[in-house]
């Protein structure tokens, strides 16, 4: 849900990244989307196209990394893929684990002229 | 619209106290030099640092600030009508009360003698750090207290929204079904206490108690969970030891 703010969130931090750096041109962004975080990529894209008209992102060429889920369990240290909040260890078949990757909703970079 | 989250809320957010009548670039053509920018910055940036300011206001004033969340009907406000009549006293509280309109909630706890306010976020669907920002600012909360922030019932959006505050507590009642934690697990996964409510009814209802707080700690395994009635009064003194437990001793002048 809210997949409109978050991409006018977006605009807000490229306009001011831009204003920084002194560039009118944003020609990439580049944005982390963790698979477990709460955004739909469909209804994000849909999204992007109507939010980024007469901003100073429209024209921009979006790069986004889909950051898989990662966890670390908790008692026996294997690391695995996360697919659900609620999966268990693979290994042991707990469900103590950690969160080490894949929440993530971040603008990394941008590239500017 | 709310610029954190998009929804109609800022420019129809309104506060009410019950009892109270009355809201590049350089044209340089040659230079097509391009340059990379690492921004690093998390999306919900601006909600979160608002959130950290709260945060940091209510532990200077120590303040135990509670972000209360659930489905609507979970008993949030039943819940605080009986801790404020029963900690009556003992403890200095305040109350910040979310909803779309009316100001019916800030009234039921306005009738147990507590200070509260209610925001109506109109079409908005949570609260978020700038409102609470707002309201604490209007009721200057008391050093050495609690806040409670009863959140808008939604199980889905405040999940998203840091409030700032200590202890976020989600709370599902046995009407509603055992895999709720499954179906909801952002909710359950930011929240750090489960309450189950309306135990009295677990005769008449399918819901499995067990099964639930499994489920729970699958989607996370450091919650805490009590099972408590606000009708019967059974579990309450469990919910109010823990609630003692989480205030700090004011420091020593």
């Amino acid at each position: 849900m809210h997949e409109l703010s978050i991409v006018m969130s977006i605009v807000d931090i490229a306009q001011q990244q831009a204003a920084h750096a002194n560039a009118a041109i944003i020609d990439e962004i580049e944005i982390d989307i963790g698979c477990l975080s709460t955004v739909q990529i469909e209804a994000f894209d849909f999204a992007w196209d109507q939010a980024v008209k007469e901003t100073i992102l429209e024209g921009t060429v979006k790069k986004i990394n889909r950051i898989k889920g990662k966890a670390r369990c908790l008692d026996c240290e294997t690391s695995f893929p996360l697919e659900n909040l609620y999966d268990a260890c693979p290994n042991c078949g707990q469900h103590l684990i950690d969160i080490v990757e894949g929440k993530e909703l971040r603008v990394r970079s941008l590239i500017v002229s | 619209m709310c610029a954190t989250c998009g929804c109609d809320a800022d420019g129809n957010v309104t506060m009410h106290e019950p009892g109270h009548h009355h809201d590049n670039n350089d044209h340089h053509s040659h230079d097509h030099h391009k340059k990379v920018v690492a921004v690093e910055k998390d999306v919900l940036n601006e909600n979160n640092l608002l959130a950290e300011r709260n945060r940091g206001y209510f532990e200077a004033k120590n303040i135990l600030a509670l972000n209360l969340v659930s489905s609507p009907g979970s008993g949030k406000t039943s819940l605080l009508e009986r801790t404020l009549t029963d900690l009556k006293g003992e403890l200095e509280f305040a109350v910040i009360e979310g909803d779309q309109q009316t100001t019916n909630d800030a009234d039921r706890i306005h009738a147990t003698g507590t200070k509260v306010v209610q925001i109506n976020t109109g079409k908005g669907c949570h609260l978020d750090a700038h409102m609470v920002m707002h309201a604490v600012q209007g009721m200057k909360p008391k050093q050495n207290g609690v806040l409670f922030i009863e959140n808008v019932g939604n199980l889905v959006c405040p999940a998203m929204f840091d409030l700032g505050e200590k202890e976020r507590v989600v709370i599902i009642s046995v009407t509603e079904g055992d895999d709720k934690p499954l179906k909801y697990p952002d909710m359950f996964y930011s929240s750090t206490l489960c309450i189950i409510n309306k135990t009295d009814l677990l005769p008449y209802v399918p819901f499995d108690i067990e099964k639930v707080k499994v489920n729970a700690k699958k989607v996370n395994h450091k919650l805490e969970i009590i099972e408590l009635s606000c009708t019967n009064g059974e579990g309450l003194q469990i919910w109010y030891d823990w609630l003692k437990s989480k205030v700090l001793a004011p420091e020593p002048a």
